[in-house]
């Protein structure tokens, strides 16, 4: 059977595990009607010209995980950012594992969207929040029909989340091939700060495909820093739907890491919503093999006085494919705005692929607007530089990518974080250097 | 009072098209509607042999099973193809040898768009081959063409004369099938040029023809073919002017361009049909397929001025087929009121040392729209292949857009690919300066476009180039800056 198929009749029996009374029931049902229509994407799409699911979409997926898997804390301690105090909200195979998390209701809810979608004292912020920016494309509406487990983040007005909040999804391989949809919802109201580090890592061989959904609300001054780590093995794929809506002087910036996995499709959408606004996107992709990292994103000025600041590097080795679409759309109200956006890329070999199509739409005309690609190699008299002063050819050539997507690095805020990355690159470009010097 | 930028938008507003009259010449003009019997009709018409009727019914047929394209970021009525005349042709079909024979009426027709034959002839060496309602009438300088064996002439003409060279090269670069648009003008374009330049010869003059629609209601199906054998070059511009009309007309044109080896061909295009009045009311529809292959260290350099047309729907390309090749692409489109630009070009870089060059200057002022949309491809055997790609876009008032789509797409390791784009409007630092050094602010915004199209305004031949500035001058001066 058809994934698409399976889904939908799966839909029915869905119901039957959830609470049919609970007030996001009619949003489910009204999904799973949108995307029995539009269905998975294809090539056909524009916005899906360079990245195929066909392959991905071939797996017998399970929909439902069984039960919850336990997992010791001292097998998967290296995939937590360990010798940081944080927030933990841990799932296994979908299901949320209390053993791995550490959340909080004290000041701030740091807890769980299961019971937010059922709980009467969430009522009021789910209704206002949930499934409201999020696109009703096939995906996003697959995503909500089948919204019931994820991370539900809320930080009231004025209010700081003392540390930062780790958001891990395990896939153990007990299934020999599953789905996970983990719905997140993160409200951080005004002059509030927040941290989160986002990270899916799949235990086995075994394919695993996420197609998670993220709404981000940023109120009047907020601050949002969130990082993504996409460093999974070869038969993870993961489809990331994050959308972020953002108030007057708010400033909200996403760092993506893409350095493993199969097929990995981000799509990231800013909604910029009052003046003096500013949204950060960085991203670092390093992947080889035949590996497929697709950064699809949108930031939409509505607003005078704000700014966006997009920052891609790649580096892209044997048989990988990178995509680069972006796209900046600048309403006719938006006047003064900043809004600037670059792709670099490296090519390894003959047989990689870069596809990069930076957009720009602009109505207004009180606008600095700039997009820059470039696809190249690594210098060879910087090299030969190097190497006159002793240093190894692979080391230098690590040293230079390294340096090619530093400055993306630079804007980590959490030191802890920073020196995980470093490592996470220097084990991708296969070297033993500290970068960290 | 000052002279103040509101002045001058009224002023803008209410200039009217000033190359809108229309020249009462009997046509001789088929019945509208599009069919078989038609496109066979054109073929006899023109005297045309059986394999060139063939070739025409093939892409008729092909044109049937397609649809029309929408994925152009411009909004219009589509034409209907079946209310519109596919022939039409001023009806004394004379050969003249000397510019008395002409006829007076059309004489000053040329007059009034300020390319006077007589001019041309003595200063300009300029051999002008005027394209009026889709049939040649007039030729110059053919004889001094003639005696360095260089083949400039009607495509019909060419299909008459020279048909083993129109046969092998026709349709080898645009397919029949390769758009909509394309196939459309493959079964019912009615005339257009050709030009061959033999072995190793560099054409002496600039050669270069104006195409005009006239008659109202009749589409036109422009073909142009333009041969450079091994080691030639030449140099082929095209510019054109419409009378003013309030319905829509569709202007679907093909220009093929081959460059073999060493070759070396520059096309310049200063294109400025009826853009429609200040409500967006009437308008050339202008979607056109321009498409170059170069062999073995050849070039192919594209240059264009838009500043006419209600929607313009246009991406001259380069195929960058043999190592070395190179492939430029310079170009400013300027929109105004309700017009609607949706150009670029592609660069599909095949050979090794490829070489690409993409300037776009787009200006947008009124409540226009302006597309950047471009192609940059390297395959994986263009080893050490370079692009460069700036695409800067100027706005004027806030009811306009500007709009870039650039794709890119390598996959060889050598690839240097640079692409830089940017938007912005005229800083009112640079008007005041001017306006501090007594430029007033219409001449302060002229000065100012000129500056930022003059990468490309540069690369125009010198005759075009005059032409060029005064055509920016009339689309724009007196926009807001």
């Amino acid at each position: 059977m058809e994934l698409k198929e399976k889904l939908v009749s799966s839909f029915l029996a869905f119901e039957n595990t959830v609470d049919i009374d609970a007030p996001v029931h009619d949003i489910r049902s009204q999904a799973i009607k949108v995307f029995e229509e539009k269905g998975f994407p294809t090539k056909k799409e524009e916005a899906w010209k360079y990245t195929s699911l066909n392959t991905i979409l071939k797996h017998d997926y399970s929909v439902f995980p069984k039960e919850e898997n336990a997992l010791e804390f001292k097998d998967v301690k290296k995939y937590f950012l360990h010798d940081l105090d944080t927030y933990k909200i841990v799932f296994i195979d979908g299901i949320y594992s209390s053993h791995l998390s550490e959340t909080t209701h004290d000041k701030i809810d740091v807890c769980l969207m299961s019971s937010a979608l059922t709980k009467d004292k969430y009522k009021p912020l789910i209704d206002n929040y949930f499934n409201k920016i999020a696109r009703q494309d096939g995906l996003s509406s697959l995503n909500t029909a089948f919204s019931k487990e994820g991370a539900y983040i809320y930080i009231p007005k004025n209010k700081l989340a003392d540390k930062p909040i780790q958001i891990i999804h395990f896939s153990t391989g007990k299934e020999s091939s599953l789905l996970l949809q983990p719905r997140n919802l993160i409200i951080v109201e005004e002059n509030s700060h927040v941290q989160i580090i986002e990270r899916h890592q799949s235990l086995t061989e075994n394919p695993v495909l996420t197609n998670s959904v993220t709404e981000i609300f940023a109120d009047k001054r907020a601050v949002v820093d969130y990082y993504k780590i996409q460093n999974d093995n070869q038969n993870a794929s993961l489809i990331d739907n994050t959308y972020i809506e953002q108030q007057a002087q708010s400033l909200a910036s996403v760092h993506t890491f893409a350095f493993g996995g199969n097929l990995t499709r981000n799509n990231l959408n800013f909604f910029q919503k009052g003046e003096g606004i500013d949204s950060v996107l960085n991203g670092i992709t390093i992947i080889e093999g035949k590996q497929h990292v697709d950064h699809n994103t949108l930031v939409h000025h509505t607003a005078p006085n704000c700014e966006s600041h997009q920052d891609y590097k790649g580096i892209f080795d044997e048989k990988a494919t990178g995509v680069f679409n972006g796209k900046i759309i600048v309403n006719k109200e938006a006047q003064k705005t900043n809004a600037f956006q670059s792709n670099n890329n490296i090519l390894l070999s003959d047989k990689a692929t870069i596809n990069s199509k930076p957009q720009l739409e602009i109505f207004a005309d009180d606008v600095k607007c700039s997009h820059g690609c470039t696809i190249g190699q690594l210098d060879e008299n910087a090299l030969f530089y190097m190497r006159t002063r002793g240093i190894g050819e692979k080391e230098a050539r690590a040293l230079m990518m390294y340096a090619f997507a530093n400055n993306v690095l630079e804007s980590v805020k959490i030191p802890q974080l920073k020196s995980r990355i470093n490592k996470l690159i220097a084990n991708k470009l296969n070297v033993d250097i500290g970068f960290d010097l | 009072m000052a002279y103040t930028e509101d002045d001058l938008k009224k002023e803008l507003e209410t200039k009217e098209y000033e190359y809108g009259f229309y020249t009462d010449i009997e046509s001789d003009t088929f019945p509208v509607g599009l069919n078989e019997d038609i496109v066979r009709a054109i073929s006899k018409k023109k005297e045309e042999p059986e394999w060139m009727t063939k070739w025409r019914l093939e892409a008729f047929r092909i044109w049937e099973q397609m649809e029309e394209p929408e994925w152009a970021n411009v909004k219009y009525e589509k034409p209907d193809f079946q209310n519109i005349s596919y022939y039409s042709a001023p009806n004394k079909k004379p050969k003249y040898n000397s510019i008395d024979e002409v006829d007076p009426e059309l004489l000053e027709t040329f007059k009034k768009l300020g390319i006077s034959l007589e001019e041309q002839k003595k200063l300009a060496g300029v051999a002008v081959d005027i394209v009026m309602d889709s049939v040649s009438v007039a030729t110059t300088f053919k004889e001094t063409l003639a005696e360095k064996g260089i083949i400039f002439c009607s495509i019909s003409e060419a299909i008459q004369e020279h048909p083993e060279l129109v046969k092998k090269y026709i349709g080898s670069v645009v397919p029949k099938k390769d758009n909509f648009y394309a196939a459309l003008n493959s079964a019912v374009f009615s005339d257009g040029s050709f030009c061959y330049i033999p072995k190793g010869v560099r054409c002496p003059m600039e050669l270069s023809t104006y195409f005009r629609i006239n008659q109202a209601g009749t589409g036109q199906f422009e073909r142009t073919l333009v041969i450079a054998d091994k080691g030639s070059y030449v140099s082929y511009l095209e510019g054109c002017t419409a009378p003013s009309r309030d319905e829509n007309q569709l202007h679907a044109a093909v220009v093929e361009l081959i460059a073999l080896d060493d070759a070396e061909i520059k096309y310049s295009t200063v294109q400025n049909w009826y853009p429609g009045n200040a409500e967006g009311k009437g308008g050339v529809y202008n979607f056109v397929t321009k498409r170059g292959i170069c062999e073995t260290n050849a070039k192919i350099s594209w240059t264009q001025v838009e500043t006419g047309s209600a929607i313009t729907w246009k991406y001259p390309s380069c195929i960058l087929k043999g190592d070395n090749a190179v492939g430029e692409f310079y170009s400013i489109a300027v929109t105004n009121n309700f017009q609607q630009a949706d150009t670029g070009t592609k660069m599909v870089h095949l050979g090794k040392n490829t070489k690409s060059t993409i300037i776009s200057k787009g200006i947008s002022a009124g409540k226009s729209q302006n597309s950047y949309r471009g192609l940059v491809q390297i395959n994986s055997r263009a080893t050490n292949a370079r692009n460069f790609s700036q695409c800067d876009s100027l706005l004027m008032g806030n009811e306009c857009g500007a709009h870039t789509f650039p794709y890119i797409e390598a996959k060889n390791k050598t690839a240097q690919i640079e692409h830089e784009a940017t938007t912005s409007k005229i800083g009112e630092d640079q008007i005041f300066y001017c306006n501090q050094r007594g430029i007033d602010t219409e001449k302060a915004i002229a000065l100012i476009v000129n500056g930022f199209s003059k990468e490309v305004l540069n690369k125009l031949p010198m005759e075009f180039a005059v032409e060029a500035q005064k055509l920016l001058e009339i689309s724009l001066e007196g926009s807001v800056g």
